[in-house]
């Protein structure tokens, strides 16, 4: 199977809480909360599309989309 | 079907403070549900009264939002009425295990055909930080200024001698451990009983000075360990976490069937 790419998050700024669960453990510190401590993606080249962000998010907040 | 279309999206953002566990595991149990197909008319959720408890009124099954401790009981109802339909009852360490735990144990014996999920954050979050029978000792919380004394129940082995015929153990850092288990649970026919470790950052995480909810979920991964790995037998303090028990036993529907019938074969 070849690595997924990524295409881009989904970020949902009403339903993030700021809560930093997807920051701190990205293992690639893809992610940061802006100053208004919300998520944001600052790395999106070092992504490798593991979702964990995405799972751990207990707020449906963020999602990974990735290319066919 | 995608997860969002389990959620009752109305109700998000949900109640839960920034970092609970608890979000987490309603995005597992969600998750799990979409991997079994299972239509939302199939399911109802039974819960009782705790930050847990809230659960119920995220997801867009039938549910019922009941009383403390009491969640297991009503579920019982529901199911020897229904028994076609599948029960899941989510559940506080306190709401299952104090004031519910004689419920939680005699519906184990039963082996009732239904998922017990307790998210166990070691303390009461909804009433402001008391501890719990999970607590543990040297655990702090608003009624243990001093650090608590009492040793803590150990889920999984309450749940295996009461009988239950389904019991695993998972934690808000291995998210997909997590739902495959639960999905493993639901599948189960039987009594099957889910401890997941969830984090309550604002109370236990606080008084404990355990830091952020990231910190939390670091030390579920830092303190657990899969069953019987070598670590374990190294560090005996190392919290198991996996399966325990998967075995069939006769359920309690289907044998009360049984009494239905022989009623019925001696009135006729
Ligand atoms: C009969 C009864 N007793 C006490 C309470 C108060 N009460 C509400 S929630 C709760 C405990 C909550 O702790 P837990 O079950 O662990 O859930 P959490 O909030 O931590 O998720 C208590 C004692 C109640 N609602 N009803
Ligand atoms: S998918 Fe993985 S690598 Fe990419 S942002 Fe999320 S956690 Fe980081
Ligand atoms: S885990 Fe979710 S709620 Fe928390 S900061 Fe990330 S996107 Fe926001
Ligand atoms: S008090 Fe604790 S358990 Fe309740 S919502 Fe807040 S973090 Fe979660
Ligand atoms: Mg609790």
């Amino acid at each position: 199977m070849a690595k997924p790419k990524l295409k881009q998050h989904h970020i949902n700024r009403d339903w993030c809480k700021g809560c930093g669960i997807c920051v701190e453990l990205c293992p690639k510190k893809v992610l940061a909360l802006d100053e208004q401590d919300k998520v944001t993606v600052v790395r999106p080249q070092d992504c490798i599309c593991c979702r964990l962000c995405e799972l751990r998010c207990p707020d449906f907040a963020i999602e990974v989309e990735t290319q066919e | 079907m995608a997860v969002k279309d389990y959620l009752r999206e109305r109700f998000l953002p949900h109640l839960w403070c920034p970092g609970c566990g608890h979000g987490e595991v309603l995005g597992g149990l969600v998750r799990a549900i979409e991997q079994l197909g299972l239509s939302k008319n199939e399911i109802v959720m039974v819960s009782g009264i705790g930050c847990s408890s809230r659960i119920s009124g995220y997801v867009d099954f039938h549910t019922l939002h009941t009383i403390h401790g009491r969640a297991l009981a009503f579920a019982t109802g529901v199911k020897i009425a229904r028994p076609e339909l599948k029960l899941i009852v989510p559940m506080g360490d306190g709401d299952a295990l104090a004031i519910g735990g004689n419920h939680f144990i005699h519906a184990a014996r039963r082996n009732l055909d239904m998922t017990a999920l307790v998210m166990n954050n070691r303390i009461y979050g909804m009433t402001g930080g008391q501890f719990s029978p999970l607590s543990g000792e040297d655990v702090s919380a608003t009624t243990a200024p001093y650090k608590t004394i009492d040793r803590g129940f150990d889920v999984v082995e309450l749940a295996k001698a009461a009988g239950a015929t389904f019991v695993a153990r998972s934690t808000t850092f291995h998210v997909q451990q997590m739902t495959d288990i639960i999905a493993k649970a639901i599948r189960h026919k039987g009594f099957s009983v889910v401890e997941v470790l969830s984090q309550c950052p604002t109370y236990f995480g606080r008084k404990n000075k355990i830091g952020d909810a990231a910190d939390m979920i670091t030390w579920f991964k830092d303190h657990t360990t899969p069953i019987g790995s070598k670590a374990k037998q190294e560090d005996p303090g190392l919290i198991e976490r996996g399966i325990f028990v998967e075995k069939q036993e006769p359920e309690y529907c289907e044998e009360y069937e049984k009494v239905v019938a022989r009623a019925k074969g001696r009135r006729s």
